[in-house]
């Protein structure tokens, strides 16, 4: 059973190292290799580097740099946010999928991409339908000021297929040579999408999310408790948790209008983490983030250079994903237990 | 400090539970709650701490109406400790009781090396910081009301609300939780309202009961005048005898159950 540790200076360097290095690692993949210590040389020399090697600058600041830096948001986001809903409804189960947050803000992304809506309203209509989908879950699941686990993972089912089939019924709608190719794929989930013009759009809304739940962390110990007990410690318990559902609502409805819906980051990450370090989410939050970018980083990397043509990535992080935490989770017991 | 519940009544739609109940007590007094099962005694808690609102009447801390002053400053006078559940997540002991600190801490901020330290010597002070990396999930009942007693504690307060600190432990760590709550009432002039189902614990530790009926009434006073035989049968429907015998220099009491009444 894993003691709960402190973060010192040592771990805290180490958190923000790995994402870094596995980025100058990973931006060498792919069709066009390039090593490490070259990749080092023209970040550097950032636009000057255009000069002595204009085919690597390009590939590396074109092409790979803002799907990686794209990547690396949003698995740190969609990983705080699991945490965050995890912490918030006292249920190692939830996460932005299984409560239908996913979902619903699939629902409206798509419903905003058949009237060829540009990304700030597609986002703005993700986020609407990722609340309402989590508001729904919250009030279904509460019995008499209540909810059990096993009444969340209920409700997020049912209001989970409710947009799904939704969803399907836009897509059955869509028009099957134009829009309807670009919807399925885009809802497998990918990163291919990233530009720079995506990133200044999306990437404020997840920062945004992931810093308020960062700054919260401690507090969402306190909110795990019982309702009462979790008053009496003179916490605004409404206002914690609407900023708590509000912040996790901004990443994930950001995260899937800019590259579909992506499982898994969730609910792995943060279990993840507890397991190395221990149930506190003071630690529990920054490992995630940590985590969460490395993680979805090396699995887009695969997911684009592993074959010729790009391999979906929620396919990917489910392949990846179960066996991984199935070995995790018989080695442990899962540390919640 | 004092706290006051003056003519609290509450009940859900038509049925009353709590009808008029009023009650003080300050620093160092201890009262105990006592009632047959489902007769109220946690929804008076929830009550007089506003986790329920009063149909009628108020709770005053110090005269001033507790909805009156912000919750946060409720929390740095008045720490509760619900009865001992399991929680979902495997907190060691150490960080549960560090979360007592939370009232003193700015929403933004995380504790300081100072409230860690303040929670050790909480833990400490009770006795369980061999508990301190142990965790919450893999504790006994017994261990677990201690942490959170400690955690409590951690707010220093003026005031103690335990619901039902007791039940569900063996013998010895019974003891150890009325010495605990006896001794913070002597020594820091702490004031504690306690829920309890044991008259004879609410003897051994309180100067005051308050005793609730099934029909929303109750007795309150000195504990030693309160719980008596008289008012045992009329609040459990039990025949009681009080019995008092001397061992060493101590007085003790119990309360035997005889018949059905």
């Amino acid at each position: 059973m894993v003691r709960n540790k402190e973060i010192d200076i040592k771990i805290f360097l180490v958190l923000i190292l790995i994402p870094i290095i596995s980025a100058l690692v990973c931006i060498g993949f792919g069709r066009y290799s390039i090593s490490v210590p070259e990749t080092v040389k023209v970040l550097l020399n950032g636009i000057n580097s255009y000069a002595s090697d204009e085919m690597a600058y390009s590939v590396i600041f074109n092409v790979r740099l803002p799907r990686i830096l794209l990547s690396m948001l949003v698995g740190a986001g969609l990983a705080c946010a699991g945490a965050a809903f995890q912490g918030l409804f006292t249920n190692p189960l939830a996460t932005p999928d299984t409560l239908g947050v996913a979902s619903g803000a699939s629902f409206g992304a798509v419903f905003a991409m058949m009237f060829d809506a540009n990304l700030i309203v597609v986002q703005i209509m993700a986020l609407i339908f990722g609340l309402i989908a989590c508001l729904i879950t919250y009030n279904i699941s509460k019995i008499k000021g209540k909810s059990t686990i096993v009444m969340i993972v209920l409700a997020g089912m049912v209001v989970s297929a409710m947009f799904q089939a939704f969803v399907s019924l836009l897509k059955y709608v869509a028009d099957p040579q134009d829009k309807l190719p670009s919807i399925t794929y885009w809802l497998m989930g990918s990163m291919s999408g990233a530009t720079y013009k995506t990133l200044i759009l999306g990437a404020p809304f997840i920062i945004i999310g992931t810093l308020m739940i960062f700054i919260l962390r401690w507090r969402l110990n306190i909110l795990s408790l019982n309702e009462d007990e979790a008053k009496s410690m003179g916490i605004n318990i409404k206002i914690m948790r609407f900023l708590i559902i509000l912040s996790a609502s901004l990443i994930t409805s950001s995260a899937v209008s800019m590259c579909g819906q992506v499982g898994w980051v969730g609910l792995l990450i943060p279990h993840l983490a507890r397991m190395l370090m221990g149930s506190n989410n003071k630690t529990v939050i920054p490992i995630s983030i940590s985590l969460g970018a490395t993680f979805m980083l090396v699995i887009d990397t695969f997911a684009r250079s592993a074959t010729s043509a790009e391999i979906p990535l929620s396919i990917l992080t489910a392949i990846i994903g179960a066996p991984f935490f199935i070995g995790l989770l018989r080695k442990t017991g899962g540390a919640w237990s | 400090m004092i706290f006051e519940v003056k003519n609290g009544s509450f009940g859900y739609g038509k049925k009353h539970i709590l009808n008029n109940i009023s009650f003080d007590i300050k620093n160092g007094d201890v009262m105990s709650v006592l009632g047959s099962n489902g007769v109220g005694k946690t929804t008076l808690l929830k009550c007089m701490m506003g986790f329920l609102k009063w149909n009628e009447g108020e709770t005053y801390i110090d005269k001033t109406p507790l909805k009156n002053i912000p919750s946060k400053e409720v929390w740095k006078k008045i720490a509760y400790v619900p009865q001992a559940k399991g929680s979902a997540f495997p907190y060691s002991a150490l960080d549960m009781t560090v979360l007592g600190r939370s009232a003193h801490i700015g929403t933004f901020k995380q504790p300081k090396k100072e409230d860690i330290d303040i929670a050790l010597k909480a833990m400490k002070d009770v006795g369980i910081l061999y508990l301190k990396d142990k965790l919450c999930t893999q504790m006994s009942g017994g261990e677990l009301q201690m942490v959170l007693i400690a955690r409590a504690l951690t707010v220093s307060p003026d005031m103690l609300v335990l619901d039902e600190p007791e039940s569900n432990l063996d013998f010895k760590n019974q003891l150890i939780i009325l010495d605990t709550i006896k001794n913070l009432s002597k020594e820091r002039n702490i004031s504690a309202i306690v829920n309890t189902h044991y008259p004879a614990h609410a003897l051994q530790i309180s100067d005051k009961a308050l005793m609730l009926n099934r029909d929303g009434t109750s007795f309150y006073g000195n504990s030693s005048e309160v719980i008596n035989e008289e008012n045992m049968k009329k609040a459990f429907n039990v025949n009681v005898h009080v019995d008092e015998f001397v061992m060493g220099k101590n007085i003790y009491r119990s309360v035997i159950p005889l018949s059905l009444a």
